[in-house]
């Protein structure tokens, strides 16, 4: 196999680290000195061999260890995978995606047998191998959302499309950025961005919205977003805030090089064929900022970011009580020298 | 970044004339491969090199969603049109290769629905086909009542009464047979979505009888399937690109922004879809907004234009392209 997969844990020690050829990888998500919203969307074409867009679904050295937490935060609390009773048929669009992109990007490590509607999948690195009839949930363990929701690093909503809007009406969420798909199940695309600041007024979802609603099938389109976590914890929810809230309290000048991480999400969108629904895959990257900083460009541009970020989105994005001796940390690594454009490293 | 720039090779597999003024194009891949799965009510759009003109028109599918190795719609002949219904029906033969778009679904049904209720007038019938098959497979209750000028005329009744049986209903204009819409409308199980697609006329009957009988907006779903209407000649100044272009009687004014090399974003080319909203620098003049997606505000204000089905008259029409 080409991939080492790491024994690592998000929760407890929080072992997990990245590798240092990881580390050049990691889809840093800002492209200028300067950070505001936009509808920063692109098609999601294969990009660059070795980073996070070279394939339909990045598998990286993280999988199996997010797989198993995945599996720890859905034995205690099944509400982080839910489908509306109507939702089985874009189940299977997801399954059927995941699928045949893994078997041809990743053929050493997935394999997909396609008999009419017998399926044979293979998995390696999870060690499964299973037969199954496409489209008949009986022949599943579990729906099939959950099923293939196991084997496919990120959270992975299902968004429900009719009377010219989109419905959170199923997914698989159990590594989010501090929101609740138990709370946001059934709403709409207005409803479920309620708490976002700023955006509304500027337009963006108006615009996201009329975008996402004709996004043609086999053009998928992607974006970043960020926000920063205490320790690398996948599971940042709503339901578990009493668990990591307090980790904030523990950030110090020493320790924020470690403590601190920068959160990533690579979201891509994908029109399901056969439900017409839209698959919203949001893949979470996780780097400590001693990381970031091994690459000059990052840690120049990191600092100018958060520095300048604005008050509202210092506030939302729930960096308030360390942004200070943040921003203080990052100024070692800002020598006031031009930075390339793009996210890449130089 | 627009649904017609990645086009599919297909191969016209056959060729059915169904009645005098109906034939069913048949398509395949070129290269034997599945074509995209797709759900009921979709569409493609079809590029038709007619010599120097080059068409797109969106056509629904009427082939089974569960059958990937071929697709199938249905062409009603419009001599009064802008030739391409003429073109699918004069030029167009087994073995000829052309290019279909992936399929567009802005007709889905309602998949929370208890029951779908279809009602369809003449050509729209097609989407309803693929839709019979999608609910059928699903094992949701369904039923299409369909509209017709004559018995010859009522395409594909005889194979849709033989598979589904009580579930499909025909009314011919020529036998004095008419949809009862209120009555059918005020005996509908709860959870029922209607759907109905066909001539504007049916379209707004449909709506306004369902909304007097007090059936939810959100249960009632309609699809205008609009061709790019013929007109007089015009010019137009695209500010960005720094030209004047010539929109031709039987050409649509995306059909020549196209023509030009000047990008423009497009998708279902029937005024449905919104994707082609275009900002209108300057207008001296009126445009004919044949389109469904601005509203009556924006129409009036001559702000925006949807050129895949609006024309213009007047003295200077300026665009932000």
């Amino acid at each position: 196999m080409t991939i080492q997969f790491k024994d690592e844990s998000f929760r407890g020690d929080f072992s997990y680290a990245n590798s240092p050829s990881n580390i050049p990888r990691f889809p840093f998500p800002f492209p200028e000195d300067e950070y505001m919203y936009s509808t920063n969307i692109e098609p999601h074409h294969a990009a660059r061999a070795g980073s996070p867009f070279e394939n339909a679904f990045d598998v990286d050295e993280h999988y199996v260890a997010e797989m198993k937490d995945r599996a720890l935060v859905l034995a205690e609390d099944p509400g982080r995978c839910q489908a509306l009773p109507h939702m089985e048929t874009a189940g299977w669009d997801f399954l059927e995606l995941v699928m045949v992109s893994k078997a041809r990007d990743y053929p050493d490590l997935f394999k997909l047998t396609m008999d009419g509607d017998r399926w044979h999948w293979i998995n390696k690195p999870l060690q499964i191998d299973d037969t199954f009839t496409f489209g008949d949930s009986s022949t599943l363990p579990c729906h099939p959302m959950e099923y293939i929701g196991r084997q496919v690093q990120g959270d992975h909503a299902i968004l429900d499309q009719r009377d010219g809007n989109l419905w959170m009406d199923a997914g698989i969420i159990t590594a989010q950025a501090d929101w609740s798909l138990d709370f946001d199940i059934g709403m709409n695309f207005f409803e479920w961005h309620a708490p976002v600041p700023l955006a509304h007024e500027l337009g963006v979802f108006q615009r996201a919205l009329k975008f996402l609603l004709t996004l043609p099938q086999g053009q998928p389109s992607r974006r970043l977003n960020w926000t920063l976590t205490v320790n690398p914890r996948l599971d940042t929810s709503p339901e578990n805030y009493p668990k990591w809230g307090p980790d904030k309290l523990t950030v110090t000048p020493e320790n924020i090089g470690e403590k601190i991480h920068l959160r990533v999400e690579l979201q891509t969108f994908w029109r399901l064929p056969r439900s017409n629904a839209i698959l919203f895959p949001i893949r979470t990257y996780l780097m400590a900022m001693n990381e970031v900083v091994t690459q000059p460009k990052w840690g120049r541009r990191l600092h100018r970011v958060m520095r300048d970020l604005r008050p509202e989105l210092v506030d939302y994005k729930g960096l308030s009580r360390y942004h200070p001796i943040l921003v203080e940390w990052l100024s070692q690594f800002d020598d006031g020298a031009p930075t390339s454009p793009g996210i890449f490293p130089d | 970044m627009s649904a017609s720039d990645h086009l599919i090779p297909v191969v016209v597999s056959n060729v059915v004339e169904v009645n005098p003024i109906i034939k069913r194009f048949e398509f395949k891949h070129v290269n034997g491969d599945e074509l995209p799965a797709f759900s009921g009510g979709a569409h493609i759009v079809v590029e038709m090199i007619d010599d120097d003109t080059k068409r797109k028109n969106p056509y629904s599918l009427m082939s089974s969603p569960f059958e990937r190795d071929q697709y199938a719609i249905s062409v009603r002949r419009d001599d009064t049109g802008r030739g391409g219904s003429k073109f699918m029906h004069e030029q167009v033969r087994p073995g000829m290769e052309m290019k279909i778009s992936a399929p567009v679904n802005l007709f889905s049904l309602d998949l929370r629905a208890r029951k779908h209720l279809m009602i369809a007038g003449g050509i729209g019938i097609t989407p309803f086909i693929a839709q019979m098959d999608q609910a059928d497979k699903l094992g949701v209750p369904f039923e299409l009542h369909y509209a017709a000028r004559s018995v010859s005329q009522a395409a594909y009744m005889d194979s849709l009464a033989d598979r589904f049986g009580d579930h499909v209903s025909c009314y011919c204009d020529d036998q004095g047979e008419s949809v009862d819409l209120e009555m059918l409308l005020s005996n509908q199980p709860l959870g029922t979505h209607v759907y109905v697609c066909g001539p504007k006329g049916m379209i707004e009957r449909v709506v306004e009888t369902a909304t007097a009988l007090g059936w939810p907006a959100a249960h009632v779903h309609f699809e205008h399937f609009l061709a790019p209407p013929v007109g007089e000649p015009f010019e137009v100044h695209l500010a960005k690109a720094g030209i004047d272009i010539t929109v031709g009687a039987e050409q649509s004014l995306l059909e020549a922004v196209e023509a030009s090399g000047t990008p423009i974003n497009c998708m279902c080319r029937g005024g449905a879809c919104g994707q082609c909203e275009t900002v209108v620098v300057a207008c001296d003049g009126e445009i004919m907004h044949n389109d469904h997606w601005l509203d009556e505000e924006q129409r009036a204000a001559k702000q925006r234009i949807m050129p895949c089905v609006s024309r213009f008259r007047g003295k200077r029409l300026e665009l932000d392209l």
